[in-house]
């Protein structure tokens, strides 16, 4: 190689990094079966843990009885309520300042519900004792809709906080009422609202679904009686959090404490919170002496850890005849089921809902939100998307479409008169936000052009009347949505977790060979960091990404970090690479210079090197200098080669993105056909193109699941329906649409390197794409809002109510 | 998820097989492709003591042509049915049918046998058999009898197969030349079971429908023959005011009961579109 001659070209190509389609290097192992995930892990002398769960919803239990199961040869011990209270482990702390029952004693509050974990010496004979723990239970009227869990008749659910008229988040108004949380100014809105020209309000449901990752929750905890020390490998987005909880659990010591995540199949929200399985393999491994494993299977999956959204928002839009909004006010019944377990930052009960203001510039807003309990499983989590984000985007995205239908005004020209223009960033928003940079106007007007919009609405036209005529039976939708998102949590001032604040950390080390050795406080579940954050230090150190090694999930050698989701990694994380890198490259140049015998500051940095200012012939190589600080430090200077940063973000960061999806529905099945799906992203500086369109692709596909189908309902004695993938939908390659991506690129004014994080966008804006596209397809038979989700049958049900039924 | 304990026997041959049920005449249980009955197994929701596997009896397995029939061995996968040499031509409803169930990796295992003997009203092949006047033969310690499969489903899960009984084959009649058919068959995505399905064959004479049979899958705790709306075809017109009569005396008899699919009068009302799809579907084909 001759580092003389080679051009800027060859020598930018072979470092791969910021903005190069980078194979993702995970891929080798996972395309090839060989990931290591917790199910694989077998250590030697291993049991295993099952639970016996709860047929009822809502239940007193009057006796517990394991002897049946505990005489079952292989089974070690059966693990109740009353065995756990000793060790005042019964009930855990949630993330929301609520408690949760590990294991039910007195009560069940959800069907499903863990009341006794047997353990075993097979994961067999564990499932066959289950079955012969015998529990008497009382039934007791199941809850399970949120509108009616403040009646004054309605049953009381959590006795053991009955009497507290203060929660986590404030007063509680009634035994079932969790907290309410409002923000922005009731009074002006108010006034706003009574002297509006024109207003809406609608009730906007969001149902309940699940994150439903491809591999469920598990783990396996080892104690170790002899050194005290407690090793726990699991399905933990946050493992360093985990490890912090599980030593003020149990007591014992956070350094003698080892919380590993290894390869995780999906997470989607689902694996951030603890689990009364993560707690049970805990003790059960203290008491048997030996290493527990517990693996949820589907069913358990979909029907007791996280779900995520059950918002019913109602909102309402104040606005001028000629579709200017003026005031937004939206009251929210969130249903947070039998524990409030939501995974929000400490401060923040009803997450970033707050960010429902979306796109628009509404001079004035007001936003209440009311939790309660009901007979459902707890969770709450952000599927796929920052903290109640996709709620806020689906509530604004929506109502905005009905606002333009009530006036006549085209659902883009809506959009178009009331964004927030460019000039206006940094944008404060009337619900306290300060969006970081956006354009708006730019990203819409180019997804309008590249599905030609006009010519769409032109072919819909003729459709509309030739299905008035009866010459087809199909009807034609387009949905737009334009969403922003609020990522990256987050700045200490207003994120944290249990007290810790939400920073995120890198620490890199530079081998003397110039290889390279960094780990990171997040943890990747499928999103490719060990990809794209090497390309960020190829970018920054110039050091080819193949010579990077990214380690993630392993508490005893990551630095500490606050955990992958509410796509957090890049804006945090990935900035915390980014500033360790200019900490290490401010050594490199002392080390350049010192070599090239020139003053640090005559030295500048190109590509892969340092070169004397103008003299691109005297130079040293990041190579060159990496085994310098190695073998020959300059005098004065500390050997080695590394750095460790810890980042504060000073702000969250706002990607967005311009959705617009094409359908044509059958009345006749009510069967709808995604004819076409454009989706423009801006989520700043793109690091890996490729891994962007991939995560667009994949979230893509949840929003069309969730709009299209997805549900976890309850009947009215608190059976969970549709737990199985027999229901509960997944779209299979057949059903998932054709997904075409754009992009525009607006970098983040505050991050290191621009970058706004990207992996939740397609979810918080698919799905008001696909249920705009619905309502639009209605809306010329006089629908408003159709609610979500739009399987077959409700939209049949639309067509029959709307009287397109022949 | 975790079955039940069982016992697993591999005959190799019929009389081995019959011997093994006759030596567990109540907790004895026929396994095929198990693409039905472990996923029962493993919800606890059937819990045989003894597993009897098909798979090893190569009498089984096979398709042949006998005189003017069709004769499918019980555990000939429903893969084999869309990849064999003669039957897609020559019967082109099976294959059609076939390629509608599961996916594929489904079908490598599932038989038609296990489809037909399992008497889960979803199974799309029933209501087929039942379109094409299909008769099985059951094999059993007290000798060889056959059983129409018109005459064969009695209730959910709940058929003509007496305990011990094994299904060795499938005789289905050649269909007549210049004959029209179609599947139709809504389901909410690949790997679902119907929300409502019609078979149909049917034949033209003089531009009038000549035969018609109507099979419905998934619509009530059988699968149903749809005769009365057969019967009021015949000699019709082949046009959608025929259809569209027939679909509602399909709508009739129909009995669906409300799942995550839809609710009744959903699923009612999916029964007559799917079966006027079916017919103008299997109309055009004569045409075509
Ligand atoms: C995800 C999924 C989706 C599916 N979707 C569909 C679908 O859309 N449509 C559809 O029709 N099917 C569907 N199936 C079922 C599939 O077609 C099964 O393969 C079929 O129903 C049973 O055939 P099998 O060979 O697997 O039988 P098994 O599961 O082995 O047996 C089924 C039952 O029949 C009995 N049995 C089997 N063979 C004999 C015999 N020769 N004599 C006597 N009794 C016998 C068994 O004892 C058992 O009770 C689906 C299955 C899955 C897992």
């Amino acid at each position: 190689m001759n580092e003389m001659s080679e051009t800027r070209e060859v020598r930018e190509a072979r470092l791969q990094g910021l903005g190069c389609k980078r194979k993702r290097v995970e891929d080798v192992r996972f395309t090839q079966g060989k990931g290591k995930y917790v199910d694989d892990l077998k250590l030697p002398g291993m049991l295993y843990g099952d639970f016996h769960r709860s047929p009822y919803g809502h239940a007193r239990i009057k006796r517990i009885d394991t002897s049946k199961a505990k005489a079952v040869p292989g089974v070690l011990a059966v693990l109740t309520a009353e065995d756990l209270k000793p060790l005042k482990l019964d009930w855990m702390p949630t993330l929301a300042g609520d408690v949760q029952a590990v294991l039910a004693g007195d009560k069940v509050l959800f069907q499903n519900q863990e009341i006794a974990f047997i353990v075993a010496t097979e994961r067999y004979i564990a499932a066959d004792a289950a079955d012969l723990v015998e529990v008497e239970y009382e039934a007791l009227p199941a809850l399970v809709d949120p509108f009616k869990a403040m009646a004054e008749d309605a049953p009381i659910l959590r006795e053991d906080i009955k009497d507290k008229t203060t929660g986590a988040h404030g007063e509680r108004k009634h035994p079932n009422h969790i907290f309410t949380w409002e923000i922005g100014d009731r009074e002006a809105t108010d006034l706003a609202f009574r002297e509006a020209e024109v207003t809406i309000k609608e009730l906007i449901s969001y149902q309940r679904v699940h994150p439903c990752p491809l591999e469920t929750c598990q783990s396996v905890a080892s104690f170790d009686k002899i050194k005290g020390e407690l090793t726990v490998w699991g399905t933990f987005q946050a493992p360093h959090v985990v490890r912090t909880v599980a030593a003020i659990l149990s007591g014992i010591p956070e350094h003698k404490i080892h919380v590993i995540a290894p390869d995780i199949g999906g997470g989607f929200g689902n694996k951030v919170g603890v689990y009364p399985g993560y707690v049970c393999a805990i003790v059960a491994s203290i008491v048997t002496g030996r290493p527990v494993k517990w693996v949820e299977d589907r069913i358990e999956n979909l029907s007791t850890t996280a779900f995520a959204r059950d918002y019913h928002m109602t909102a309402e839009i104040a606005a001028t005849r000629e579709g200017r909004v003026k005031a937004l006010r939206v009251h929210v019944l969130a249903d947070h089921g039998a524990f409030d377990a939501c995974a929000d930052p400490s401060k923040w009960p009803a997450g970033f809902f707050n960010i429902v203001t979306g796109s628009y510039d509404f001079p004035i807003a007001h936003v209440a939100v009311d939790g309660v309990y009901t007979n459902k499983a707890p969770g709450g989590v952000a599927y796929r998307c920052s903290f109640r984000v996709t709620e806020a985007a689906y509530c604004i995205e929506r109502a905005m479409d009905i606002l333009a239908h009530k006036l006549g005004i085209d659902p883009a020209e809506i959009r178009m008169r009331n964004f927030i223009r460019r000039e206006q960033f940094p944008y404060h928003s009337a619900l306290g936000w300060e969006y970081d940079s956006g354009d708006y106007h730019t990203a819409l007007q180019k997804a309008l052009d590249a599905v030609g919009y006009s010519a769409l609405r032109a072919e819909q036209t003729a459709r509309r009347e030739a299905f008035r005529r009866g010459e087809t039976r199909e009807i034609m939708g387009i949905g737009i949505a334009f969403f922003t998102e609020i990522v990256g949590a987050g700045p200490a001032k207003n994120c944290d977790i249990l007290g810790i604040a939400m920073f995120d950390s890198a620490e890199i080390r530079i081998h003397p060979t110039g290889a390279v050795i960094a780990r990171m406080g997040t943890k990747s579940q499928g999103q490719g960091h060990e990809t794209t954050y090497a390309q960020i230090i190829a970018s920054e150190l110039g050091i080819p990404a193949d010579d990077v090694m990214i380690e993630e999930g392993n508490t005893d050698t990551a630095p500490y970090g606050l955990g992958t989701y509410g796509s957090r990694s890049t804006p945090t994380a990935g900035a915390a690479t980014a500033m360790a890198c200019r900490k290490i490259k401010a050594k490199a140049q002392m080390i350049a210079a010192h070599l090239l015998e020139v003053h640090h500051d005559d030295v500048e940095f190109d590509i892969d090197r340092f070169r004397v200012k103008g003299m691109p012939e005297r130079f040293k190589t990041m190579k060159d200098i990496a085994w310098t600080a190695y073998s020959a430090p300059p005098p004065g200077l500390e050997p080695g080669l590394e750095a460790v940063n810890y980042y504060d973000p000073p702000n969250m960061t706002y990607p967005f993105g311009a959705y617009i999806c094409v359908m044509d529905i059958d009345v006749d099945t009510g069967v709808a056909k995604i004819r076409r799906f454009y989706a423009l992203d801006d989520c700043g500086t793109r690091i890996n193109p490729m891994i962007i369109e991939g995560q667009v692709h994949g979230g893509l596909t949840e929003a069309f699941a969730i709009a299209m189908g997805q549900e976890i309902a309850y009947d009215e004695i608190g059976n969970v329906k549709g737990a199985s993938f027999l229901d509960f939908f997944l779209p299979t390659a057949v059903e998932t649409p054709k997904w075409e991506t754009d992009f525009t690129v607006t970098p983040s004014p505050h991050h290191p390197i621009g970058a706004k994080g990207v992996g939740e966008s397609p979810n918080v804006g698919g799905v008001p794409a696909f249920s705009n596209a619905v309502n639009d397809a209605f809306a010329f038979l006089g629908a408003t809002h159709i609610q979500m989700p739009h399987d077959a049958w409700r939209l049949w049900q639309a067509a029959e109510a709307l009287g397109a039924q022949g | 998820m975790i079955p039940g304990p069982f016992a697993y026997h591999r005959p190799q041959s019929l009389a081995e097989a019959v011997a093994l049920f006759a030596a567990h005449p109540e907790d004895g249980r026929a396994l095929a492709g198990g693409h039905s009955l472990i996923p029962m197994m493993k919800l606890r929701l059937a819990t045989p003591e003894h597993l009897i596997d098909l798979g090893g009896i190569a009498a089984l397995k096979g398709i042949r042509r006998e005189g003017e029939t069709w004769v499918i061995g019980a555990t000939t996968t429903q893969a084999a049915l869309i990849g064999h040499e003669a039957l897609p031509a020559g019967l082109p409803i099976i294959g059609e049918t076939a390629r509608q169930i599961a996916d594929p990796q489904i079908r490598y295992c599932g038989t038609l046998g296990g489809n037909v003997a399992n008497g889960d009203p979803g199974n799309d092949m029933p209501a087929l058999m039942m379109c094409l006047d299909a008769v099985y033969h059951l094999a059993g310690a007290k000798g060889e009898r056959r059983v129409k499969a018109r005459d064969f489903y009695l209730g959910a899960y709940v058929t003509a197969l007496a305990a011990g009984e094994i299904l060795t084959a499938i005789q289905i009649p050649a269909a007549p030349p210049g004959h029209g058919h179609a599947y139709e068959k809504l389901k909410r995505k690949i790997g679902d079971y119907a929300t409502a399905a019609a078979a149909v064959m049917l034949t033209l004479e003089a531009g009038r429908i000549a035969t018609c049979a109507i099979g419905l899958t998934n619509l009530a705790p059988t699968p149903l023959l749809a005769e009365a709306a057969a019967a009021m075809l015949i000699g019709e017109t082949p046009d959608e005011r025929a259809f569209a009569a027939a679909a509602r005396a399909v709508e009739a008899i129909v009995a669906p009961t409300a799942d995550g699919r839809g609710p009744v009068e959903y699923r009612t009302k999916m029964a007559g579109v799917m079966t006027r799809r079916a017919l103008a579907r299997a109309v055009a084909r004569i045409g075509a």
